[in-house]
């Protein structure tokens, strides 16, 4: 028989919810584990086996120069490397902090700054090292997850579209809650793969997988305005969980000029 | 000849179609929509509702009235039924080393459409050109038509997204169903039945109909005539190939593609809209795969992807690709327009972007162009 490949996964700044997706698959789990030999997953299991791995599942972003460095010896150890969620994939909320002064939030926040090491930047892992596939969402869907490890493990393409959250909703043959009830949604200019949750349940969409492919979020923020969105409305609505995705950070910083230049008017 | 059915007697028809070995499928009140969906019975209907339709806007009423039909287009199209959003294709099982494949049986439950509007009628005959009467019939698709029964309903209203008088596919039935129903309201609700087929002809004699009078058929066009008489969305058709087709350059397309979302929205809900994508999956061991058929769109970047990526990587290819081949590129193909008229596509764009003036910015730039030469 041959040897099963060596499964790793690994933590940066995240908050676990992706890696708990893996644990979360239940009935695939055993699936997973039979194809694969968990090799490293803190998480799971106090069995460590070293590198080097077949496929690593990266968590989190890149926030520390310590960080900075573990993932260029994960890279370095790892045949194939795949991000898992919104902070691997977009820096995740935590990428807040690249619109503002890092320094000084540091100085605001602890008693002590002087004990922080930290970047200036949240930074998707593949502003650092090249990554193999890049899977969305805050947290990522479970089931897409088995989907990029069947599709590694068979050496094929992972079945991952990039269309819009829109074609999710009308392939569920579910009522588009923008047009029925004004209220503003990010899911023509989201990447699909949750499975059009939140208007499911007559919410509009968050936008938690990030910019779909060639989004127009300009025509999306003049909708929401059109809506009777409040400027600092849009601007959060871009500027969350993706909000360091580059459509979604051009739309916000478009946004706060617009806000600012309205405040300056206002004086 | 035409019958008479009275309101009360409604279920009556829903029953005979399921002695029959029917499935119901029409209209009912869901999430804030009329969608179609598989019925119960007559209570099921959304009796006394109406919509109310804009360019990106959709909104149920009440009506004052009790209408069954009192409502005009939703969301959902009848292409559902014959050609599902997701629908297995095949699967396949490795045991000991040999493959054993497994077509996916076809579907043999007969369904009654129940309330199918004019330009509905012509969208499933546009379909029947590209998906049963084409030189590849789909499978599923041939199955479920050949096993469906049609109840037709007359529009004797109409919605401001509307404009099947320009595609001449409304607002009555005049082939491709079994019967139709136009509704006659206060102060003796009813319906004018009228029979287009053996089926429906069978029907008739097992209700056991009366004859429609005059008058009845007299309210019945008058009701025909006043959802005409609504509709004020227009589209000039007679040139609009030669005029797309003269402008594939046009500033314009820049212009649309700024609004444009490419979201896919207009695609889904579109009843003529037949692209599909395969998809092939497999599972964890590899010892099982399987292919699948989902509905796909010309505003998706994979749907043109060759090697080295899409062929039409702007959202100005993607709608001029969508405009032109509903209005002008459809016709060289099948021989037929693309477009029906309904004004789904207009309703559900959550940019609220609008065909028919689409077309008209093209002409009235065309127009201009000409005084600015005299
Ligand atoms: S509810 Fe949102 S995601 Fe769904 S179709 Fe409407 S705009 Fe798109
Ligand atoms: S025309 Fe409207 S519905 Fe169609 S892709 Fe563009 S924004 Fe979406
Ligand atoms: S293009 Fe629009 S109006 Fe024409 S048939 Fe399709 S959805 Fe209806």
């Amino acid at each position: 028989m041959t040897q099963k490949p060596k499964l790793a996964v690994w933590k940066f700044a995240s908050c676990d919810g992706c890696q708990l997706s893996l644990l979360d698959c239940e009935d695939e789990l055993l699936a997973v584990a039979g194809a694969v030999d968990i090799a490293y997953f803190p998480e799971a299991t106090r069995r460590m086996v070293d590198g080097p791995y077949d496929v690593s599942l990266v968590e989190g972003s890149i926030t520390t120069p310590h960080d900075a460095e573990r993932i260029v010896a994960i890279r370095k150890n790892s045949k194939k490397l795949i991000t898992l969620g919104a902070c691997a994939t977009a820096g995740g909320i935590q990428a807040l902090r690249n619109f503002r002064d890092v320094k000084e939030w540091t100085s605001l926040v602890y008693a002590h700054p002087e004990y922080i090491d930290t970047l200036a930047h949240s930074a998707p892992i593949a502003e650092h090292v090249k990554v193999d596939f890049e899977l969305r969402g805050c947290p990522i869907n479970k089931m897409q997850l088995v989907e990029v490890l069947a599709a590694f493990l068979n050496q094929r393409k992972p079945l991952v579209p990039n269309h819009s959250v829109c074609v999710e909703c009308k392939l569920n043959e579910q009522v588009c809650v923008m047009v029925t009830q004004q209220t503003p949604c990010l899911g023509p200019v989201t990447q699909a793969g949750c499975g059009a949750l939140c208007p499911r349940y007559l919410r509009g969409c968050f936008g938690c997988f990030g910019p779909k492919e060639n989004p127009n979020t300009s025509s999306m923020a003049a909708q929401w305005r059109s809506l009777g969105a409040s400027e600092a409305q849009i601007l959060r609505a871009f500027r969350g969980i993706n909000g360091y995705a580059e459509a979604f950070r051009l739309e916000s910083e478009r946004s706060e000029q617009q806000l600012q230049s309205t405040e300056q008017k206002a004086k | 000849m035409h019958y008479r059915l009275e309101a009360s007697d409604l279920q009556q028809l829903l029953d005979a179609l399921k002695a029959d070995g029917y499935a119901l499928l029409g209209p009912q009140r869901q999430d804030n929509a009329i969608l179609y969906d598989t019925l119960e019975s007559a209570a099921d209907l959304p009796q006394g509702w109406t919509d109310q339709q804009e360019a990106g806007q959709y909104k149920l009423k009440r009506r004052e009235d009790a209408a069954y039909f009192g409502y005009v287009v939703g969301p959902r199209s009848w292409k559902r039924v014959f050609l599902p959003p997701r629908k297995r294709l095949w699967s396949a099982t490795q045991q000991d080393g040999a493959w054993s494949i497994e077509e996916e049986p076809l579907p043999t439950q007969k369904v009654a459409l129940i309330g199918v509007r004019a330009c509905e009628i012509h969208a499933i005959a546009i379909q029947d050109r590209v998906l049963r009467e084409g030189p590849y019939p789909d499978p599923y698709y041939t199955t479920m038509r050949a096993q469906s029964l049609i109840i037709a309903v007359n529009c004797t209203q109409a919605a401001p997204t509307c404009f099947c008088t320009s595609m001449d596919t409304g607002p009555n039935a005049t082939f491709g169903f079994d019967l139709s129903l136009t509704e006659l309201l206060e102060p003796d609700h009813g319906f004018v039945v009228e029979v287009g087929s053996p089926k429906g002809q069978a029907l008739v004699e097992t209700l056991g109909l009366p004859a429609a009078n005059d008058p009845d058929q007299a309210r019945a066009q008058a009701g025909v005539d006043q959802a005409r008489k609504q509709i004020k969305r227009t589209l000039q058709r007679d040139d609009v190939k030669a005029l797309l087709y003269r402008n594939l350059e046009h500033a314009r397309w820049d212009e649309v593609a700024s609004r444009c979302l490419s979201c896919a929205n207009c695609t889904m809900v579109c009843p003529t809209c037949f692209c599909t994508e395969m998809e092939d999956i497999t599972d964890l061991t590899g010892d099982h795969a399987e292919r699948w058929q989902r509905w796909d769109s010309c505003f998706h970047g994979q749907f043109t992807h060759v090697h080295g990526g899409p062929v039409r990587q702007s959202t100005r290819s993607r709608y001029r690709q969508w405009l032109t081949h509903k209005l002008a590129s459809w016709e060289d193909q099948f021989g037929t327009t693309g477009c029906v008229g309904c004004g789904r596509c207009i309703a559900w764009c959550p940019a609220g972007i609008d065909l028919t003036a689409e077309v008209k910015a093209f002409r009235e730039s065309e127009h201009s162009q000409e005084k600015n030469k005299r």
